[in-house]
C-alpha cells in the first residue's frame, strides 16, 4: 500500500469525490488559487476548475451558509474552515440552521454539507486558533462529528462524509498533516460510525479520538516495555454517532478505563463516555474511570508548554493508566 | 380615483428613487406590461390570496388567544400584498426562503391552510409534523425553503439555493425575504458581498414594516435608506411600494429577470406596514401610537385598495368580494376544526426526522431524495 501523508489523503479523498459526483464542490479561504492555508487542497483548482474549486471571501457565516442553502437543493459542498476555531463565526449557520432544518421541516429537507479544516491546539497559536469544538457540535442532534487520527482514516472517513446525506462536521488536526501511513489508493470508504481498536490489550482499555489516539498509542508502548500491562487503544473516530458497542465491548474485556481527549474537561466528549460506560457497563468495571484532557485552560500561546503539557502527553497517560490499575 | 391621476404621481422606477406616496398607486402599477397582462381571472386569484392570508391571520390570533397555538405568532397582517405579489411573478425554477413571519409566503406558494394551521397547533397533520410551529414552514415541492427563526440568518442560505441553481445552468433565482431589523446582521452583508462578487441570481427583499421588532426603524438602522447600502456591493437596488400589489409584481419582476438574465443581485426594499405587534405577545402599545395604525388601515390597506381598484377595473364588485371573503372565513375555520381535531405527535416522533439516515429505508440511502440526484 502506498505510504502518503494526512494532508496527501485528505486531497486524494476530495479530489477522487470531485472526480465521482459533478454535485460535489469545495469552497472556503483560499483552498483555490493558494491551495489550501495548509494546502489539503493542493491542485484541485487547476484540475476542477473554479466553477467547482471556490475562494471565498473571509466571511465564515456568509459563505457556510451559502454551501448550506445550496446542498438543501442537492449539492454536496466540502466547506474548508481555515481553523475550526472559526466555527463560531459560523456557529449560527451551523447550530440553528444546518443542525435544525430537517428536523424543524419535519423530515421535508436534508442537507448533505461537509465542514471541513483543522481543530486542536499545539501550534503556538494561542487561544483563538486552537479550539476543539468536537464536544459542541456533538452537543447537537442533527449533525454528525467526525475526526480522523491517520492518513487512511482520514481519506476513508471524508470520502464517506462526502456522500453522507446528514450535515457532517469534520475535524482534522492541524499537527497531523504530514503524519505518514499506508493509505489504500482509490476507493477506500470507513464508515461514519465505526469506532476501530488501534492497538489490541487486555489489561486496561483507553479510549481516544484524533491526536490525542496517537499520543495514546505511544504510552501504551511504553506501558508494555516498562510495565508489562497490555493496553487496547480504542479510537472513536466518529464522536456522533458513537460507536457505543465497541467501546463496551473493550470495556467488558479489559474491566479497567482511561479516556484521553485533546479538548478541555469541562463538559467534554469523555465525560459523556464515562457516562456511557457507568450506565451500560458499571459492573464490569474493577476501577474508577480516570481521564487526561488538556488543562483546564484557554489554550497557551508559550511554545515551551503547550504541545508537552497542556495537552495530553504520554507521561501523563502513563501516569493516569497506572493510577487505574492500581 | 383614476388610472389617470395615479399614473400622473408614480414614483420613477428607476433604481434607487424614493418612493413617494401615490395618490392610488394601485392602477399606476397596473399598467404595467406584467400586470396589463393579467387576466380578470388572476386578479381575482391575486385578491383571495391576500384575502385568505388576512382571514387566516385573524383565525390564527384567536386561536392564540384561546390558548390553542404555543409561542410565538408573527402576523402578517397588513404586508399581504408583499408575499402575494412577489410570489405571483416567480416562474418554475424560481425559489423563495424567509424569516419567521412566514404564513403570508406560505399561502401564497400554494401551502394548505390546513397544514400551516396545524402546525402552529403543533398536530403531526402540521406542514412540518408539529415540530417546527408557526415561524417555521417548510414547503420545498412548492419552492419554499422555510421560514427561519433567527433574524437574518436565512439570507446566505437564499444566496447558496440561487447559487445552487446557477451551478446547475438553470434559469431560476431565489427570493431571499428579511425583515427591516435583519438588515443590521453581519450574516446579510456577507451575503450580499458573496452575491455580488460571484453573480448570484438572488434577489435580496426588504420586507420594511417600519419596526425592527419593537425599535422603530429611525431608532435602528444608520443612513439614509436601507435599500441604499447595496451601493457598496455594487448591486442594484429598489424601493418599493407594498401596499400597491401591482407594483410589488413589477419591481420583483423586474429584480427577477435581472437574476435570471444576467445572473446579478438586487436589493429591493418593500415598504409597508404590519398592523399587530411583533408577535402576538407584544403589546405593541410602547412604540407606537394606535392613531398610526388606525391611520395607515384607513388610508393604505393593501386589501382594501386593491379590492377598489379591482372594483375600479370592472373584475370585481362587492358582492363578489364579499363572497371571496366568506369563503376565506369559512377555510379558516375549517383549518382551526382540522387543527383541533388532528392528533399530536407521539412521543416517538420526537426523535425522528433527527438524521435523513435514521429515517430513509434502506433503498433510499444510497440514493437520497434530493432535487438534483
Amino acid at each position: 500500500m502506498p505510504v502518503i501523508t494526512y494532508r496527501e489523503a485528505l486531497n486524494q479523498a476530495l479530489a477522487e469525490e470531485l472526480d465521482r459526483d459533478p454535485n460535489v464542490i469545495l469552497m472556503g479561504e483560499e483552498v483555490g488559487q493558494f491551495n489550501g492555508a495548509y494546502k489539503v487542497s493542493e491542485g484541485l483548482l487547476e484540475r476542477f476548475g473554479s466553477k467547482r474549486i471556490l475562494d471565498t471571501p473571509i466571511s465564515e457565516a456568509g459563505f457556510i451558509g451559502l454551501g448550506l442553502g445550496a446542498s438543501m437543493l442537492g449539492l454536496r459542498p466540502v466547506m474548508e474552515l481555515m481553523f475550526w476555531s472559526f466555527y463560531s463565526v459560523a456557529f449560527d449557520q451551523i447550530l440553528n440552521n444546518a443542525a435544525n432544518v430537517r428536523y424543524m421541516s419535519g423530515g421535508l429537507i436534508h442537507c448533505p454539507i461537509v465542514i471541513r479544516g483543522p481543530a486542536n491546539g499545539g501550534t503556538n497559536v494561542g487561544a483563538t486558533h486552537s479550539h476543539t469544538p468536537e464536544n459542541i457540535c456533538a452537543h447537537h442532534p442533527g449533525v454528525k462529528v467526525v475526526v480522523a487520527a491517520t492518513p487512511a482514516d482520514a481519506k476513508g472517513l471524508l470520502k464517506s462524509a462526502i456522500r453522507d446525506n446528514d450535515p457532517v462536521m469534520f475535524m482534522e488536526n492541524t499537527i497531523l498533516y504530514n503524519d505518514k501511513g499506508e493509505v489504500p489508493d482509490g476507493e477506500h470508504l470507513v464508515p461514519i460510525g465505526l469506532a476501530d481498536i488501534k492497538r489490541s490489550g487486555t489489561d486496561l482499555t483507553i479510549v481516544a479520538h484524533g491526536r490525542a489516539v496517537l499520543t495514546s498509542l505511544k504510552a501504551a508502548e511504553q506501558l508494555q516495555a516498562e510495565h508489562k500491562i497490555s493496553a487496547e487503544v480504542v479510537d472513536l473516530r466518529s464522536i456522533r454517532p458513537l460507536d457505543e458497542e465497541t467501546i463496551l465491548k473493550s470495556v467488558r474485556k479489559t474491566h479497567r478505563v482511561l479516556l484521553v481527549e485533546e479538548n478541555k474537561p469541562f463538559c467534554g466528549v469523555d465525560a459523556q463516555i464515562s457516562y456511557l460506560i457507568q450506565e451500560k457497563a458499571f459492573d464490569d468495571l474493577d476501577a474508577p474511570i480516570k481521564r487526561v484532557s488538556a488543562i483546564d485552560a484557554p489554550q497557551i500561546y508559550a511554545p515551551a508548554l503547550e504541545r508537552e503539557h497542556q495537552l495530553p502527553n504520554p507521561a501523563r497517560i502513563l501516569k493516569a493508566a497506572l493510577e487505574v490499575l492500581r | 380615483m383614476s388610472k389617470k391621476t395615479a399614473a400622473n404621481n408614480e414614483p420613477k422606477a428607476a433604481d434607487g428613487a424614493k418612493a413617494e406616496e401615490a395618490a392610488n398607486p394601485i392602477s399606476a402599477a397596473a399598467q404595467a406590461p406584467i400586470n396589463a397582462k393579467l387576466k380578470p381571472e388572476a386578479r381575482i386569484e391575486l385578491f383571495r390570496t391576500m384575502v385568505r392570508i388576512r382571514r387566516f391571520e385573524e383565525r390564527c390570533l384567536r386561536a392564540y388567544q384561546q390558548g390553542k397555538i404555543g409561542g410565538f405568532l408573527h402576523l402578517y397582517i397588513g404586508q399581504e400584498a408583499v408575499a402575494t405579489g412577489c410570489v405571483s411573478v416567480l416562474g418554475d425554477n424560481d425559489h423563495l426562503i424567509t424569516a419567521y413571519r412566514d404564513h403570508g409566503h406560505g399561502l401564497a406558494v400554494g401551502m394548505s391552510m390546513n397544514e400551516m394551521m396545524a402546525e402552529n397547533y403543533g398536530k403531526a397533520t402540521g406542514c412540518s409534523k408539529g415540530k417546527g410551529g408557526s415561524m417555521h414552514y417548510f414547503a420545498p415541492d412548492k419552492n419554499f425553503w422555510g421560514g427561519h427563526g433567527i433574524v437574518g440568518g436565512q439570507i446566505p442560505l437564499g444566496t447558496g439555493i440561487a447559487f445552487a441553481l446557477k451551478y446547475k445552468g438553470l434559469k431560476g433565482a431565489c427570493l431571499a425575504f428579511m425583515g427591516d431589523g435583519a438588515v443590521n446582521q453581519g450574516a446579510v452583508h456577507e451575503a450580499y458581498n458573496l452575491a455580488a462578487l460571484w453573480d448570484i441570481p438572488v434577489v435580496f427583499i426588504i420586507e420594511n414594516n417600519g419596526y425592527s421588532m419593537g425599535t422603530s426603524q429611525t431608532r435602528s438602522s444608520a443612513g439614509e435608506s436601507l435599500a441604499k447600502r447595496a451601493e457598496g456591493y455594487g448591486m442594484t437596488w429598489g424601493i418599493c411600494n407594498g401596499h400597491d400589489l401591482y407594483e410589488v409584481r413589477d419591481k420583483v419582476a423586474a429584480a427577477i429577470q435581472l437574476a435570471h438574465e444576467k445572473s446579478r443581485p438586487s436589493v429591493l426594499e418593500i415598504r409597508t406596514y404590519r398592523y399587530r405587534g411583533h408577535s402576538v405577545s407584544d403589546p405593541d402599545s410602547t412604540y407606537r401610537r394606535k392613531s398610526e395604525v388606525e391611520d395607515y388601515r384607513r388610508t393604505k390597506d393593501p386589501l382594501q385598495l386593491f379590492q377598489t381598484s379591482l372594483i375600479a377595473e370592472g373584475v370585481l364588485d362587492e358582492e363578489k368580494a364579499a363572497k371571496i371573503d366568506a369563503e376565506a372565513r369559512a377555510e379558516a375555520d375549517a383549518a382551526a376544526d382540522f387543527a383541533d381535531a388532528s392528533p399530536p405527535p407521539t412521543v416517538e416522533d420526537i426523535s425522528k426526522d433527527i438524521y435523513w439516515e435514521q429515517d430513509a429505508p434502506a433503498d433510499q440511502r444510497t440514493k437520497g431524495r434530493l432535487l438534483f440526484d
